[in-house]
C-alpha cells in the first residue's frame, strides 16, 4: 500500500516522494500545591507526506491512515510541489534497520497509573523536608512512546520505536529577600526503570537546596569576566555558541558564522565537539531519524578543527553527500529540518576543582537554563540557574539569576581550560522554527576566559 | 465536519456524563497553509487540516483530562473513557469544577473573513516571492533573505459541558514575514519584518519589507558597548513582550499558590501613576481577541492596573472558586491538547501623550531596544530578576546614535514598573497577547564589555 501511495505522490512529477506515519501516546501526570492536580493521557496518530520537485518541496498530512486518507494527502502533496512534468514511477522498498540506542526494560504503558502518581507524592514530600523557607513545589512525570514509520521513493523503508520518560520537580522558597526558585529535572529515552537508577527524593532534594541557596544571593555582576561551567548542563553552551550555527540549512543560505570554515581552526585546541544520536539512553537518542537514515555519532570539530556540519537528507542530496542521521520533526504535521541530538564536549584533562583554584576572580555556573542564538551573528544568550562568585580561587557567595552573552566564535577560542569529569545534563527541547525536538547535552568543567554577565550589580 | 458539526460533537459528550459526574468537551479544527519562498523560488509548501478532541472529567472534586488527535467516533469514546479513569488518581480538590452559565452576553465579535479561504495558492505564493524582492531591492546591503513567508489559518472551536456551557467561535489569521541579512565587509545582522491580519486585505506588504531592511541595515557597525546604567527606552514589540510577562505574573492560580511576586500587593501602588493595563479581549482590533474564554464563559475587559495600583488578578473557574471571586473569563488552552489554565489575551496600555521622537530627546542619553533574546532563561516570573539578551542604538542627544550589540539589560520586573517615566502615543496592533507602545524606564543596568 505505500508503495502505491507513493506512486501516487509522484504521479504528475516530482524527484522524490515519502511518507512519514507516527503514532503516539503520552501520559503525564502534575503535582502542584500539595496535590495531584491532574492525570494527562493522549494521543496522536497520522501521516505526513512530501513531495520534492526541484527546488520546491509540498507537503500534507492527514490523520487518516487508510489508503483513502493517505492517497488524498499524497496527491495535495503532490499538486502542492507544482510538478512540472509527468512520468511513471516504480518504487520498490527496502528496509533500513539500525540498531536501537539501548533497550527498554520496562514499557512505561505496562506501569499503573497509581505507580506514577506515587512518585510525585514522594517528590513533594522530600523539598518540603529540605527546610522550612521551602514555600511551594511542583512536579511533573511524563512517559511518551512514539512509534514512527518512514518509506519513500528511493527505497527506504524503516521503523522506530521510541520510549521515554521523565520527571522535573521546582521548588518556590521564600525569605527576606523575597522569593526564589529551583528546579531539576532527569529524562532518558528509556522506560521506567529511569526510577531504579534515579530516586525522586534527591531530585526533590537538589531542586529545593537551589531555591534555599538563592535566598541569600545577591545581584550577578554587571560586566565581562571568567566563567567557569560546571560539568553536566553547560553543554547548552555549546548547542548555542556552535551548534545551531553547523546545522547545514542555515549553512547552505549563508547564515552561519561558520559557513566555509571545513578545516579551519574554529575554537580552542581543547575543544573536540561531538552530536551523536546512537547515545543511548540520552534524551536526544534514537536508531532511526525521521526520515528514515540510521542516527550516527559525528564528529562535528575536532580538537580546534572544524571537521563537518549536520545534515539531513534534503540538504545531504542537494549536495551530493551522505547525511548524518539529523533529520529530525517535532510530529508527523511538521516537515523535516537538520537538528541536533545529543551534543557534547569530549572530555578534557584539568582536574576540575584545579580549574576553579587557577581562576583568582569570575563566575561559577552550576546549573544552566535555556538559552537563544543568532546563527547569522554568532551572538547567544544563556541563563543561570545556580551560579556563585569565585574570589581568590575559591566560591563564595550566590549568586541571582542572569543571563550571559557571547558572540560563539569568540566563546569557542576563549574556552582555556577543560576537566576530565565529564557529564550529561538534563532533558532539553531544542526549538527552532516553531518545533520543539528532545536534545542532550553534556561537558566536563571548563572555563571560558572572558563572557558578559548580565547581572545587576554596581 | 461542519461548525455545527463540531458543536453537535462536543454537546453529544458532554450529554454522556454520569450521575454525579460533570464533562467537558472542547472540540477543535484547523486549517493551515504555510509558503516558504527563498531566491525566486518556492522552498516549501505545507497545507492541512487537523482537528482533535479535548476530554475533561470531574468526579468526587477530583479531575482528569485526555486528548486525542482524532475526532472519529471510537477514538473519542476511547478518550473520554480514558479521562474518567485518569480523574480516580487526581487528588480531591473542593474547588475542582467546570464553568456554569454566569449571564455574561458574548460581544459580538467578527474575527473570520471568508475571503481568505478564497485566496488562491497562486497568489499567495505572488505575496511571498514579492516580499522576498522587495526586501532585496530595498538597500544596496541586504546580502540575503534568509526566509520570507506567507502563512494562513482558519480555526474553529466548539465547547459544551454537563454544565450548561455552550459556546462556538472562529477566527481566520494570515501573514507575511520576512527574515532580512544585512552585511558589509564581514559583518552581518539580521532583523525580521512582518504583516498580519485577519484577511489578505490587512497585509502591508511594504511595511513588512521596509521594516526588515531598516531594522538589519541601522545594525551594521553594532559594537559592544560600556557597562552601566541607564534609561532604556523599549520599541513596541518590545513593551508588549514586557506587558505579557508583566500579565503572567497577575495570574490568580499563582498566587493562591504563593509563587506571584505581586501576590499580597493588590490595592498598591506596584507601578508608575502613569501606566493603567487593561486585559480586553473583546476589543475586536486586539490580535488575541475572542468573544468566549477556553472554558465556554463570554470574555471580558479587566482593567488590571489602574493608576500603577494593581486592581485585579485573572482568574478561570477552578482559581475563582478558590480564592471566593469570579471568574474573569480568562481561561487560556493550547489547542485540544491541554486543560484550562490562566492568562491575558489582549493586553493594552492606556497611551501616553507624546511620540516616540519626544520620548528619545526627553531622555537625552539612554539605549533604544530592538530587539531582546533569552526571555525564557532570563526572566525569573518567580522572584522577578530580569535578564536578557539585547540589541539597539545608544541615544545620543536626544537622538538616535550608534548600534550596539552583544549587551544585556537587567533589573527587576517590579523596579522596571516603578522606574517607568514616558509612555509614548504610538499604538501598534501586534501579532500578539499585547499591544505595542514605545515605553522608557529607566536606571536598567546594561552589561558590556
Amino acid at each position: 500500500m505505500i508503495e502505491r501511495v507513493l506512486a501516487r505522490a509522484l504521479r504528475s512529477g516530482g524527484d522524490f516522494a515519502e511518507v512519514f506515519a507516527e503514532d503516539r501516546r503520552s501520559s503525564a501526570a502534575r503535582l502542584d500545591d500539595g496535590r495531584v492536580e491532574d492525570m494527562v493521557s493522549g494521543r496522536d496518530r497520522g501521516a505526513g507526506i512530501r513531495v520534492v520537485v526541484g527546488e520546491t518541496t509540498g507537503f500534507a498530512h492527514t490523520s487518516d491512515l487508510s489508503e483513502r486518507g493517505l492517497t488524498e494527502a499524497a496527491e495535495a502533496a503532490g499538486a502542492a510541489a507544482r510538478s512540472a512534468a509527468g512520468g511513471v514511477h516504480e518504487i520498490s522498498l527496502r528496509r533500513v534497520d539500525a540498531p536501537a540506542p539501548n533497550g527498554v526494560d520496562v514499557l512505561p504503558e505496562s506501569v499503573g497509573k497509581a505507580t506514577k502518581v506515587g512518585l510525585l507524592a514522594r517528590a513533594d514530600e522530600a523539598a518540603r523536608q529540605a527546610g522550612s523557607a521551602v514555600r511551594q513545589v511542583s512536579a511533573v512525570y511524563g512517559d511518551s512512546r512514539r512509534r514512527i514509520l518512514v518509506a519513500n521513493s528511493d527505497g527506504v523503508l524503516a521503523s522506530d520505536d521510541q520510549v521515554k520518560t521523565r520527571f522535573a520537580i521546582s521548588v518556590v522558597a521564600s525569605g527576606d529577600t523575597g522569593m526564589q526558585t529551583g528546579r531539576e529535572s532527569i529524562g532518558h529515552t528509556v522506560g521506567f526503570e529511569l526510577f531504579d537508577r534515579y530516586r525522586v527524593e534527591d531530585l526533590a532534594a537538589e531542586a529545593a537546596g537551589r531555591a534555599l541557596a538563592k535566598l541569600r544571593a545577591r545581584p550577578a555582576p554587571s560586566g565581562s569576566v571568567p566563567i567557569v561551567i560546571k560539568r553536566g548542563s553547560g553543554g547548552i553552551l555549546f548547542h548555542e555558541a556552535c551548534g545551531h550555527g553547523l546545522e547545514a540549512d542555515h549553512i547552505a543560505k549563508d547564515v552561519s558564522v561558520f559557513a566555509g570554515k571545513v578545516g579551519e581552526q574554529v575554537a580552542s585546541p581543547l575543544v573536540t565537539l561531538i552530536d551523536d544520536g546512537t547515545m543511548g539512553p540520552e534524551w536526544g537518542a534514537y536508531a532511526i531519524d525521521d526520515e528514515g537514515h540510521p542516527a550516527a555519532r559525528n564528529v562535528l570539530i575536532d580538537k580546534g578543527v572544524l571537521t563537518d556540519y549536520m545534515w539531513d537528507w534534503l540538504r545531504a542530496r542537494k549536495d551530493g553527500r551522505a547525511g548524518t542521521g539529523n533529520g529530525r520533526r517535532e510530529t508527523y504535521q511538521h516537515l523535516p529540518m537538520v537538528r541536533m541530538t545529543n551534543t557534547y564536549l569530549a572530555n578534557g584533562t584539568e582536574d576540575p576543582d584545579e580549574i576553579i583554584r587557577q581562576t583568582p576572580h569570575g563566575v561559577y555556573v552550576a546549573q544552566l537554563g535555556g538559552g537563544q542564538v543568532n546563527t547569522a551573528t554568532g551572538d547567544f544568550v544563556f541563563g543561570m540557574t545556580e551560579a556563585y562568585l569565585i574570589e581568590n580561587g575559591e566560591l563564595t557567595e550566590p549568586l541571582r539569576d542572569a543571563n550571559l552573552i557571547g558572540n560563539g566564535p569568540q566563546a569557542l577560542l576563549d574556552i582555556d581550560a577543560v576537566g576530565d569529569d565529564f557529564a550529561m545534563g538534563g532533558p532539553g527541547t531544542c526549538g527552532k522554527q516553531g518545533q520543539g525536538v528532545p536534545v542532550g547535552t553534556g561537558q566536563p568543567t571548563l572555563r571560558v576566559k572572558a563572557m558578559t554577565v548580565g547581572g545587576t550589580a554596581r | 465536519m461542519s461548525a455545527g458539526e463540531l458543536s453537535e460533537l462536543a454537546e453529544r459528550v458532554a450529554g454522556w456524563a454520569r450521575d454525579g459526574e460533570q464533562v467537558e468537551a472542547f472540540v477543535a479544527r484547523g486549517r493551515d497553509t504555510e509558503i516558504q519562498v527563498y531566491s525566486g523560488e518556492v522552498e516549501s509548501l505545507s497545507s492541512a487540516e487537523s482537528a482533535g478532541i479535548g476530554i475533561r472529567v470531574v468526579a468526587g472534586g477530583r479531575q482528569g483530562f485526555a486528548y486525542a488527535g482524532s475526532l472519529a467516533a471510537d477514538v473519542v469514546e476511547e478518550t473520554l473513557a480514558e479521562a474518567r479513569d485518569n480523574a480516580g488518581f487526581a487528588s480531591p480538590d473542593e474547588w475542582v469544577g467546570l464553568a456554569v452559565p454566569d449571564g455574561v452576553v458574548a460581544a459580538d465579535l467578527d474575527l473570520w473573513r471568508d475571503d481568505l479561504a478564497a485566496f488562491a495558492t497562486a497568489d499567495k505564493v505572488s505575496l511571498a516571492l514579492d516580499l522576498e524582492k522587495a526586501v532585496r531591492a530595498g538597500d544596496p546591503r541586504i546580502r540575503q533573505v534568509e526566509s520570507a513567508e506567507w502563512g494562513d489559518g482558519a480555526y474553529e472551536s466548539a465547547i459544551a459541558t454537563s454544565t450548561g456551557i455552550r459556546a462556538a467561535w472562529r477566527r481566520t489569521v494570515c501573514y507575511v514575514s520576512a527574515q532580512a541579512v544585512a552585511g558589509e565587509g564581514s559583518e552581518t545582522q539580521t532583523a525580521s519584518g512582518y504583516s498580519v491580519g485577519r484577511g489578505p486585505g490587512d497585509i502591508d506588504l511594504a511595511k513588512a519589507a521596509s521594516d526588515a531592511v531598516e531594522r538589519s541595515t541601522r545594525l551594521l557597525g553594532a559594537t559592544k558597548p560600556r557597562s552601566g546604567h541607564l534609561t532604556v527606552v523599549f520599541e513596541p514589540r518590545i513593551t508588549a513582550t514586557l506587558l505579557a510577562l508583566i500579565a503572567g505574573t497577575l495570574d490568580g492560580e499563582a498566587v493562591l499558590k504563593g509563587r506571584s511576586l505581586f501576590g499580597d500587593r493588590l490595592g498598591q501602588a506596584v507601578a508608575a501613576p502613569s501606566l493603567t493595563l487593561v486585559d480586553d479581549p473583546t476589543d475586536p482590533d486586539a490580535y488575541g481577541a475572542t468573544a468566549y474564554d477556553a472554558e465556554g464563559l463570554a470574555t471580558r475587559r479587566n482593567a488590571l492596573i489602574e493608576g500603577g495600583v494593581l486592581e485585579k488578578f485573572l482568574y478561570n473557574t477552578y482559581s475563582a472558586r478558590r480564592a471566593g471571586t469570579v471568574s474573569t473569563a480568562s481561561a487560556v488552552r493550547a489547542g485540544f491538547k491541554s486543560g484550562p489554565g490562566t492568562g491575558a489575551r489582549a493586553l493594552s496600555v492606556l497611551p501616553g501623550a507624546t511620540g516616540p521622537d519626544e520620548i528619545l530627546a526627553s531622555v537625552g542619553d539612554g539605549l533604544l531596544v530592538q530587539s531582546v533574546s533569552g526571555l525564557h532563561s532570563g526572566v525569573n516570573p518567580v522572584s522577578g530578576d530580569f535578564s536578557v539578551g539585547a540589541e539597539g542604538m545608544l541615544i545620543e542627544g536626544g537622538a538616535i546614535g550608534r548600534p550596539v550589540r552583544e549587551l544585556t539589560i537587567a533589573s527587576t520586573l517590579q523596579r522596571m514598573l516603578q522606574d517607568i517615566v514616558a509612555i509614548g502615543n504610538d499604538i501598534e496592533r501586534l501579532p500578539s497577547s499585547a499591544t505595542g507602545v514605545t515605553l522608557a524606564i529607566a536606571d536598567v543596568s546594561m552589561s558590556g564589555a
